[in-house]
């Protein structure tokens, strides 16, 4: 059901313009096959990927997927031996299952543009961000961004133990998960039910049902420690936590939060690094001729998204028509490389496009 | 023209069925032989019985194929997606109570929460190298459940019956399943995870927003509701 009532013979051909714009940048034009296996995804995105795409049984391969993205086939492609630094352009369909919002497009097409490149990260994010952009240019649409980087350096440098900063990031992605446990291990939230009387006894691995399945004594010895561990450290300060909230509320143009962020670097400065980053992306987005004194910039932008961007986020929408989803999106994953390349990874961003939405929106019509 | 009311085809089910019906003055009955499925409805003129298999209600209520139907609330939120868009509750019948829950070893003295539970997950796929398993049939419902409550690295696998041996056979860590009295997971060294149930079911009246109202149809079903005691 597509969202905009194009013709697909239409949005093919828009596609086809689109990806011949980044094969014009010198990229690979490359394919991802529609079945793909399921068990990459799920490892990467757990049970949730099953309500947003469609999966289907093949007797011999097992489970499978009709491609969500092309992002993980491309890393994989890449990962068994693309060249470096590699540039990939792509077009075709992605499948994604709306149970809820069931006048969303089921079926789509996507033209993206994916980066591998070891050598300077900034100038890597700024060629992404200004190729989309020129795309995409004389549509109106407003450009957001955000950096995951940030945050994620922040909450490694919270000083608490090391369980409550993996606690944490586990669940950056997840803001409503990360705000019960920012509030727990802060003190201002109480300990869920049954903590305090489980290390409050004798012997806490006293029971009297027997232990059956895999999960071993030494496992759950292992997690009463680490309980009676974090009952006994001491609340992350609330200075630190308004810190984390200062910028996570972050809401400016990305001139102003750079300024911002160097006020914040000094109470805070495990973030330092990433502040730099930042910098010297923006500077490689100016070269490029970004206007970046009107960019718009989120601290929590890109958190609820997919969950493999961990570091400079984008996305483009329309002003006009708000119940339409992003034009485009995209980011950096550098951990989704490691997680794929079992062992080996390399620096990447990327972004995708949305034809049937350039053409809806170019043709002005409604 | 007729409307057709599904009703679950044997056991207690069917049995507590007839009986609420025949309390409101509408008999059902099965007609014929003993392994014959054939229905009759007397005390309301233009209603036609159709006896089905439980589970397979939510779907024909879905399609439209039957206009009004009884099962279990679980298996009509499990079965449709955006169900309230495809059939309407008439009735909460006040029979067939079962709560589904999700259940872990006894012997699991560190886990009490869903917050529990995540950080098992967690911690039991960095040891065993893959997503801690919940054993059910109810995907939809616990999916929906555990994202709600931020849970990850787990993963659901399959489970149409004795899901409660699954743990001990080491085919799933923890299971979610329907329980009514919590016996079996006794039995089992298995405990409930504390909170609220994921879903409290029991036996509901539902009318199928699909079926074909036109004609006598909507004076047929007014006439059964006002028979039945419910407004509506």
């Amino acid at each position: 059901m597509p969202e905009t009532g194009a013709a697909k013979a239409d949005v093919r051909a828009e596609a086809a313009r689109l990806l011949s714009v980044f094969e014009g940048q010198g990229a690979q034009v490359v394919e991802a096959d529609i079945l793909q296996p399921a068990g990459a995804f799920l490892d990467l995105y757990g049970e949730d990927i099953r309500a947003r795409a469609y999966v289907t049984h093949d007797p011999v391969l097992g489970e499978a997927m009709l491609r969500p993205d092309f992002t993980v086939p491309v890393v994989e492609m890449h990962m068994h031996g693309g060249a470096e630094p590699a540039r990939y352009a792509y077009m075709g369909e992605v499948f994604r299952a709306q149970e809820e919002a069931t006048h969303r497009a089921r079926e789509f097409f996507q033209v993206g543009y994916e980066l591998f490149d070891r050598a300077n990260p900034a100038a890597a994010d700024a060629e992404v961000f200004s190729l989309v952009s020129q795309a995409l240019d004389g549509l109106n649409l407003t450009p957001a961004t955000g950096d995951l980087g940030l945050l994620l350096a922040a909450v490694k440098g919270l000083k608490t133990t090391e369980r409550r900063r993996a606690a944490l990031l586990r669940h950056v992605w997840r803001p409503r998960r990360f705000r019960a446990l920012l509030d727990r291990f802060s003190g201002r939230a109480l300990m869920p039910e049954g903590r305090f009387e489980l290390v409050a006894q004798a012997d806490p691995m006293e029971c009297d049902a027997p232990l059956i399945g895999l999960r071993s004594h030494a496992e759950i010895a292992a997690r009463v420690e680490a309980l009676r561990e974090d009952m006994a450290s001491a609340p992350i300060s609330g200075q630190e936590v308004a810190l984390l909230e200062d910028l996570l509320g972050l809401r400016e143009t990305v001139t102003n939060v750079l300024e911002h962020l160097r006020d914040l670097a000094v109470d805070m400065p495990a973030i330092a690094v990433a502040v730099d980053r930042m910098e010297a992306r923006c500077d490689a987005l100016a070269a490029r001729g970004v206007d970046v004194s009107n960019l718009g910039f989120e601290g929590s932008y890109g958190r609820t998204s997919m969950e493999y961007y961990d570091g400079f986020v984008f996305g483009f929408s329309s002003p006009d028509r708000p119940d339409l989803p992003p034009v485009a999106t995209g980011g950096r994953y550098d951990a989704l490389t490691r997680v794929l390349g079992q062992g080996r990874e390399i620096p990447a961003v990327g972004g995708v496009i949305r034809p049937a939405l350039t053409l809806y929106l170019a043709g002005g019509a409604s | 023209m007729s409307i057709k009311l599904g009703v679950p085809s044997k056991g207690r089910l069917m049995e507590k069925t007839f009986d609420w019906f025949g309390a409101r003055g509408v008999t059902l009955s099965r007609t014929g032989s003993e392994r014959e499925y054939a229905a009759a409805v007397e005390g309301i003129e233009g209603v036609e019985l159709v006896l089905l298999s439980a589970g397979e209600i939510p779907r024909e209520l879905a399609a439209g194929r039957i206009h009004l139907g009884v099962t279990g609330s679980d298996l009509v939120r499990e079965k449709l997606g955006l169900w309230d868009e495809k059939v309407q509750e008439l009735a909460l019948m006040g029979f067939g109570h079962a709560d589904l829950i999700i259940a872990v070893p006894r012997a699991w003295v560190d886990v009490t929460t869903l917050d529990d539970l995540d950080a098992v997950a967690a911690a039991f796929r960095a040891r065993h190298g893959f997503r801690l398993r919940i054993a059910t049939k109810y995907h939809r419902l616990i999916r929906d459940h555990l994202r709600d409550h931020g849970v990850a690295d787990y993963q659901l696998v399959d489970s149409q019956g004795a899901t409660e041996g699954t743990i001990k056979n080491e085919t799933a860590e923890a299971i979610a399943d329907i329980t009514s009295t919590g016996e079996t997971l006794r039995a089992n060294h298995l405990k409930i995870l504390a909170g609220d149930p994921v879903h409290k079911s029991q036996a509901t009246l539902f009318k199928s927003r699909k079926a074909d109202w036109g004609g006598d149809n909507r004076a047929v079903l007014t006439t059964l509701q006002s028979r039945l005691g419910l407004d509506g």
